[in-house]
């Protein structure tokens, strides 16, 4: 049995040398010898019929080699932009995305030509002669108004706007029959902008005469861009490489995608015979790049006296944009995890998604699982209040506690020990000092508020008979390990990593896997050209628990034939071969040990046990038996001054479990960057439309707040280690753990601050002058205020 | 029409022909070759494109190429010396400051610029001093603690600067 010595500890990233030096690779770095630059020409209308199209001025200008437009494309693309099944396998509407528009468009942002020419001033300044004639139409923005019969349609000729319309399990009257106290509330998720700080980005080089694609792209999803782009555009995956940065920075959901851009850009660089560099700017990624969440929910909670939960109704109400989200029907899991880390005797749950002319929204970190643990935590909070219960004790007496624990939609929770994680929490917090520090502040006319979130989530994407038929091809993930002749190791793995550190953790794994050096091993992904057939990307915080598995089961195939040769060496049967921390020997006799390295190079040459092919490698694709059930219990402390709706969030108490921790440093990485997230949609941002004219207010980051260093709160952090049964290493995942967990951590602290004005619930983002508002108006007319919010 | 400019960058004279508008973090990329310098937004929020100029953080999509004209420019790839990283990028391995690492050369010159002016800040005189540049993947509080890090750690360099300086005179 090989000591573990890597798997747990901080080791420092290996990554982090190029990236402090500037010497990282991200895809503006790259350049190809006779490049052009594209720039998209877009709609500056949300919804508007293209009555003509005139490049002629744009062409005429200097450095300009062509502008293409939809007839241009129209030849060159097959089909359209992929949309999966996700959770709703049937969905009633579902327009084709073309690249690029043809006689309408349906969202701002939406593109209607492109201008190649020498150089991105060139390219931009053309752009801007391309003359598009516009006829403006009615423009559907509010979701609500959007169902109504009789409502405009964001498509010309389109029966509605209702792209689904799913109920996953109806409501029942004999649910209910024991609820002695029932709650009700809408429950607000708003559009938000995904932002990751590079954005995206492609640069396409088409050989003409081996008729072979490159496509550098800041994707998470590599295999995918090749699987849909390559295809639409005529090519078989045996004459696509593509290449994800090879640097990116950041994805949190945006990048899990193909993008018009990338077939825009294909089929541009096929035209023209050039490399085509498209570069996003960051005005034009807050229409071009998906949106995350939009969402509103009405749900129903109701219980016994005694804190003992019933029965849980949610509508979910799904802004969907102009064109179905290529995993935007993902986000419909908040209904099937709407009954959070508890017990209940029935869930109803509805999910509508609703085509608006806006961006398409699609996942983004957490997508789906913050909507369900913010709904289900508000209404814990709103059923103690109502019996009157403390939060805390309404949660404990619900915890589901035994596991395999299978909820209300048969989803299976692999292991968990939710009141374990509650009371560190409580612990660190202090709690019961905090609710008597608030209640002696009270007396001062000072507004304290703590909020609870005992948070679960599923990732770990995915099982096959769950991932294949809702995404085509089963999310399972695959690996490469290699062993060369004189004992390094190079490792390919289909995830992705943009931030997340895989090079150094599952370098750390394959260490302790394959008792080699760290130092020895080379991390590799993100590239088409190498590795196995397929890889799946990265995005459900699943690289670890799908991806380093895949990992492990390529190291232990590498282990097992290096044992067969290694006891063929030694002379002894294979079953008295032992493998301890990367040598080989004959049981007793450790003295006479072969080394992993030594094995390798014997491997390569002559003399092998009969029917023993050359060489040492691996190849495996793992496919999980279960997702897996991350969860933990966060604990925000607010001061809200009632006279400017100020919310000073004092202090943020995490204490998360995702199984076993290959790296705690990076673990804790992830945890705060993900609770910076959450804590920005609950308090600072919001994608605003204009209702009428359909145009994007907030359409720059001048008009978007996004948190400094001076917006965060102080963190106190810790876990609890419940590993996971699901998978060899124990392991569950993290990458979204804190965004799932933290909206709603500090919504709950806020109501809990304004109770005694009577609010009863705060909208997110709770900005100082919507706070304001409501409790001016809840103290003028002992109301909730929440009419103030309109 | 064309305007020569000629520059410092990391202590490298640089003569070029730029058109008047191109902007400074563009120069610096295409021109001058250096990609370290990044561009995060377009309406000068993020901060990813900091650099000194004669010392002083400046975020170089704010400035036209034309306007640096004889100005000592320093960029993140003139930070390490001799192979050896400036305090500032050794704490932000060491602290786990940085993620995907797109933000980081910007906050690493803006911290620069901090601790020449301030060398021992409090945790609030960093976020202040850090306002002008985001990130979205660490929550900040790591990029927080390398910038207390390296100023500890220059400090210390000083300190023992001093010392050598001390010891050589005696």
């Amino acid at each position: 049995m090989a000591i573990t010595t890597m798997i747990g500890a901080k080791i420092h990233r290996r990554e982090d040398p190029r990236l402090v030096t500037g010497h990282g690779r991200f895809i503006d770095d790259m350049t190809r010898p006779g490049m052009a630059h594209m720039t998209v020409v877009r709609s500056p209308y949300a919804h508007a019929k293209i009555k003509s199209i005139d490049p002629s001025a744009a062409k005429k200008a200097p450095g300009v080699q062509a502008v293409y437009t939809f007839a241009d494309f129209k030849d060159h693309i097959a089909g359209g932009l992929p949309v999966s099944a996700s959770f709703v396998a049937e969905k009633k509407q579902v327009p084709n995305q073309f690249p690029i528009a043809h006689d309408e468009v349906v969202y701002q942002g939406e593109p209607v030509a492109v201008v190649l020419a020498d150089t991105r001033y060139q390219a931009a300044d053309a752009a801007s002669l391309v003359q598009v004639e516009y006829e403006p139409l009615p423009a559907v923005m509010d979701i609500e108004k959007a169902m109504e019969k009789g409502s405009p349609t964001v498509h010309s000729g389109a029966p509605d706007n209702i792209g689904w319309d799913l109920t996953y399990s109806p409501d029942s009257e004999e649910a209910w029959k024991d609820a002695e106290v029932r709650v009700k509330e809408r429950i607000l998720q708003q559009r938000l902008f995904p932002i990751a700080i590079e954005t995206r980005g492609v640069v396409a080089e088409y050989d003409r005469y081996d008729k072979r694609l490159t496509l550098w792209s800041s994707t998470q999803i590599p295999h995918f861009v090749r699987l849909f782009v390559g295809t639409a555009c005529g090519l078989a995956e045996s004459q696509v490489r593509v290449i994800a940065g090879p640097d990116v920075g950041g994805g949190f959901g945006s990048k899990i995608r193909p993008y018009v851009e990338e077939y825009l850009s294909v089929v541009a660089s096929k035209l023209s015979g050039r490399p085509v560099k498209w570069i996003e700017g960051r005005s034009e990624n807050l229409t071009a790049t998906t949106h995350g969440r939009g969402q509103i929910f009405d749900i129903e909670a109701g219980a016994k006296k005694d804190g003992t939960l019933v029965a849980l109704k949610v509508t979910q109400y799904l802004d969907v944009g102009a064109y179905q989200g290529v995993f935007g029907a993902f986000q419909a899991v908040a209904c099937l995890l709407s009954g959070g880390a508890y017990k209940w005797k029935h869930i109803a749950a509805r999910t509508v998604g609703i085509l608006t002319n806006k961006t398409s929204t699609d996942p983004y970190r957490g997508a789906g699982r913050p909507e369900a643990t913010h709904l289900v935590e508000r209404a814990m909070d709103l059923l103690a209040r109502e019996i009157g219960m403390d939060p805390v004790d309404v949660r404990r007496k619900n915890f589901a506690t035994e596991f395999p624990f299978t909820n209300n939609f048969g989803l299976v929770y692999d292991s968990g020990n939710y009141e374990k994680a509650l009371d560190k929490a409580l612990e660190l917090a202090n709690y019961k000092d905090l609710r008597r520090e608030q209640e002696a502040l009270r007396k001062q006319g000072r507004y304290l508020g703590i909020g609870l979130s005992t948070w679960i989530e599923i990732c770990g994407l995915g099982p096959s008979a769950a991932t294949a038929p809702a995404a085509g091809v089963a999310l399972v993930e695959s690996s490469q390990v290699r062993i060369h002749p004189t004992g390094g190791v190079t490792v390919y793995v289909g995830t992705h990593s943009h931030g997340q550190s895989h090079d150094t953790t599952f370098a750390q794994i394959v260490a302790d896997t394959l008792g080699v050096p760290y130092d020895s091993i080379e991390m590799r992904h993100g590239d088409t050209a190498e590795g196995p057939a397929m890889g799946y990307g990265t995005y459900g915080s699943r690289s670890l628990a799908v991806g380093g598995m895949s990992i492990r089961m390529s190291c232990l195939k590498v282990i097992d034939k290096a044992k067969r040769l290694a006891a063929h060496i030694l002379e002894a049967a294979e079953d008295d071969v032992t493998f301890d921390q990367g040598r080989f020997h004959v049981k007793g006799s450790p003295e006479k040990a072969k080394t992993l390295g030594e094995i390798a190079f014997a491997s390569y040459g002559a003399g092998l046990p009969e029917g023993m092919e050359q060489g040492l490698e691996a190849v495996s694709y793992f496919d999980p038996p279960n997702f897996t059930w991350p969860f933990g219990a966060h604990i925000a402390v607010v001061e809200v001054d009632p006279e400017t709706g100020d919310v000073d969030l004092r202090k943020y108490i995490a204490v998360d479990d995702c199984g076993n921790v290959i790296n705690p440093m990076v673990v804790d990485g992830q945890i705060v960057g993900g609770i910076a997230q959450g804590i920005a949609q609950a308090l600072y941002e919001e994608v605003v439309y204009d209702d009428e004219s359909g145009q994007l207010r907030s359409g720059s980051l001048t008009d978007y707040m996004i948190p400094t260093a001076n917006e965060m709160p102080e963190f106190v952090l810790d876990k609890t280690i419940t590993p996971s049964p699901t998978n060899e290493l124990g392991v569950k995942g993290i990458g979204e753990a804190g965004t799932i967990a933290a909206s709603v951590a500090v919504i709950n602290a806020i109501v809990d601050a304004v109770s005694p004005f009577g609010i009863k619930h705060v909208d997110m983002p709770a900005s100082p002058d919507r706070l304001w508002k409501q409790i001016q108006t809840a103290r003028g007319t002992s109301h909730d205020g929440k009419e103030a919010r309109k | 029409m064309k305007h020569k400019v000629a520059t410092t960058v990391n202590g490298h004279p640089q003569e070029h022909e730029v058109e008047p508008r191109l902007l400074l973090v563009h120069y610096l990329r295409d021109v001058v070759g250096l990609t370290g310098t990044h561009i995060g937004c377009d309406t000068s929020q993020c901060g990813a494109c900091t650099i000194l100029v004669d010392g002083k953080a400046v975020k170089s999509c704010t400035m036209f190429a034309v306007q640096a004209e004889g100005r000592n420019l320093s960029t993140i790839e003139g930070l390490a010396q001799d192979g050896q990283l400036h305090p500032l990028q050794q704490a932000f391995w060491d602290e786990h400051g940085l993620q995907c690492g797109y933000c980081t050369p910007g906050f690493i010159m803006a911290a620069s610029y901090l601790l020449s002016q301030n060398p021992n800040p409090t945790d609030d005189e960093i976020r202040k001093g850090l306002e002008g540049n985001l990130c979205r993947c660490t929550g900040y509080v790591n990029i927080v603690k390398s910038v207390r890090a390296a100023a500890r750690a220059m400090d210390g360099a000083a300190v023992k600067s001093g010392e050598r300086a001390a010891a050589k005179r005696s």
